[in-house]
């Protein structure tokens, strides 16, 4: 599989455990992913509520350079980067002149890029739920989590809009994919894909603890003892609120690479354990 | 209490803020608004909002641009997309928030130290500049520019990322910036 990996910021600084676990677990059911040279930030949210086109550019630029390295996919782990990355290709695809002033701009700016197709974005659950698939790396765990009760959390930006591979509210690919790994999955968590308030609950505090306090509430409420993330955003949110929190608190939020790689009975360091201020119970 | 007029004077409507929207594919689509509420509902920050996703897209067709652009409401929006992928009229309400964020800052008409829009600004120019975030020097930044020690407390953010070694000061940046910049300024000519 050829593999092109777009860590983003927050995967080389508050997202670390993130980027370990992403890797220990592609490498440990054979996957290569080779990280995209000099890479930029994707823009986030912010670059759009400044710069619409800019904040094209920025992922285009990126879409360019995995196509150099002949990589098929890229593979963005951040729900942000995946959501800006898709963004881009499909406007790239589907909006000629949007399409020729990129191509042209870059051209002009010293590059050599033959305006030809760019790699598909996919976020690394999808690489392991579609093109890997759950029986495969059911035949890759070594130590079931028995017992365990994970609540699944999409948020929001890596299925909406665009929900090609699942549903935009009612989200299910997570859940079959912890599934394999033996825990018992909290499926019917209502607020799967409720927003934890992203880089808004960052700087203002209110509603942060209130739409976190919320999640982690409800998560208790059904019996779960950990919540599985796939975003950066939401697992720093989470965890930092609870610190806040009267009484709510202490429920380790993990990244799914994290859940997925000790059911493949990979070692704690590897997946970067020591990076969660809560840790789960059950470690190798 | 101070005495105030609660309500507009027709006359005193200005529709240019529509006229403007209408001229971008996104924001010519709130004329097919039918007022239901559904965004509102399902926003989870509408709660916070000085005027709630529904009527907000009520004021730009009422003439009240001036109210919309320097609104907290375009700023609490978080980009979930849960108004976007429910709104019966498939009206792309995220997008437009995000024009309308672009308008306000362009504009200066954003609420002045509100640290959202700083953070915004602070992140363009970073990015720009360097080609990627350094997210604790942009923590700085904002702390700096707003008064949001006042609403916020920022212990227990650093001391998850100090007692989990998450927290890095080293500046990130990729090998050429220059180029890059180079490339969005090509790219802010060309877009206008
Ligand atoms: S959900 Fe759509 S149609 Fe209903 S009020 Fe909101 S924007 Fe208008
Ligand atoms: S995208 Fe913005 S306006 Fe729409 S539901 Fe989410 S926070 Fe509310």
């Amino acid at each position: 599989m050829n593999l092109a990996y777009y860590p983003g910021c927050s995967l080389k600084g508050t997202g670390k455990a993130y980027e370990k676990s992403t890797l220990a677990v592609f490498s440990a059911l054979g996957l290569e992913l080779q990280e995209i040279p000099d890479w930029n930030c994707c823009g986030a949210t912010a670059y759009m509520a400044v710069d619409a086109l800019a904040s094209k550019a920025l992922s285009f630029r990126n879409l360019v350079l995995a196509q150099k390295m002949e990589a098929k996919w890229v593979v963005a782990p951040c729900s942000a980067c995946y959501l800006n990355l898709f963004k881009a290709r499909k406007e790239y695809l589907d909006n000629k002149p949007t399409r020729e002033k990129l191509c042209r701009t870059l051209k002009k700016t010293g590059w050599e890029y033959e305006c030809s197709g760019l790699p598909e974005v996919l976020h690394p659950l999808h690489v392991l739920t579609e093109l890997v698939g759950l029986e495969k790396i059911r035949e890759k765990i070594r130590r079931p989590l028995k017992g365990l009760r994970v609540v699944p959390y999409y948020g929001c930006q890596l299925v909406r809009p665009y929900d090609g591979y699942d549903d935009p509210v009612h989200p299910v690919k997570m859940d079959l994919l912890l599934e394999v790994t033996g825990a018992e999955v909290i499926s019917d968590y209502p607020l799967k894909t409720r927003c934890c308030g992203a880089s808004v609950a960052g700087v203002l505090e209110e509603p942060g603890l209130n739409l976190n306090g919320a999640l982690i509430k409800e998560a208790k409420r059904r019996g779960g003892e950990l919540i599985a993330t796939v975003c950066p955003l939401c697992q720093f949110n989470l965890e930092t609120y609870q610190r806040k929190t009267e009484n709510a608190g202490r429920m380790p939020i993990l990244y799914f690479t994290q859940v997925l790689g000790l059911a493949l009975g990979l070692e704690g360091k590897a997946l970067g354990m020591e990076h969660l201020l809560y840790r789960p119970r059950l470690e190798v | 209490m101070e005495i105030k007029r609660t309500i507009a004077y027709e006359g005193e409507l200005d529709k240019s803020l529509l006229t403007r929207l209408s001229a971008l594919p996104e924001g010519n689509l709130i004329r097919r608004c039918i007022q239901c509420g559904t965004c509102s509902g399902v926003c989870p920050l509408s709660i916070y909002m000085d005027s709630s996703p529904r009527k907000l897209i009520a004021l730009i067709r009422e003439g009240f641009g001036k109210e919309v652009l320097s609104s907290f409401t375009i700023w609490l929006c978080s980009s979930c997309y849960s108004c976007t992928v429910s709104c019966p009229q498939e009206i792309p309400i995220t997008e437009i928030m995000y024009a309308l964020k672009r308008m306000a800052l362009e504009e200066k008409t954003y609420p002045r130290r509100f640290p959202v829009p700083v953070l915004a600004r602070e992140f363009y120019r970073m990015v720009f500049k360097e080609g990627r975030n350094t997210e604790a020097l942009l923590v700085l930044r904002l702390l700096a520019k707003t008064n949001i020690l006042k609403t916020f407390s920022y212990l227990p953010m650093g001391l998850n990322l100090m007692l989990t070694r998450r927290l890095s000061l080293k500046k990130e940046k990729i090998s050429r910036p220059s180029q890059l910049r180079k490339f969005l300024e090509a790219i802010k000519e060309v877009g206008k």
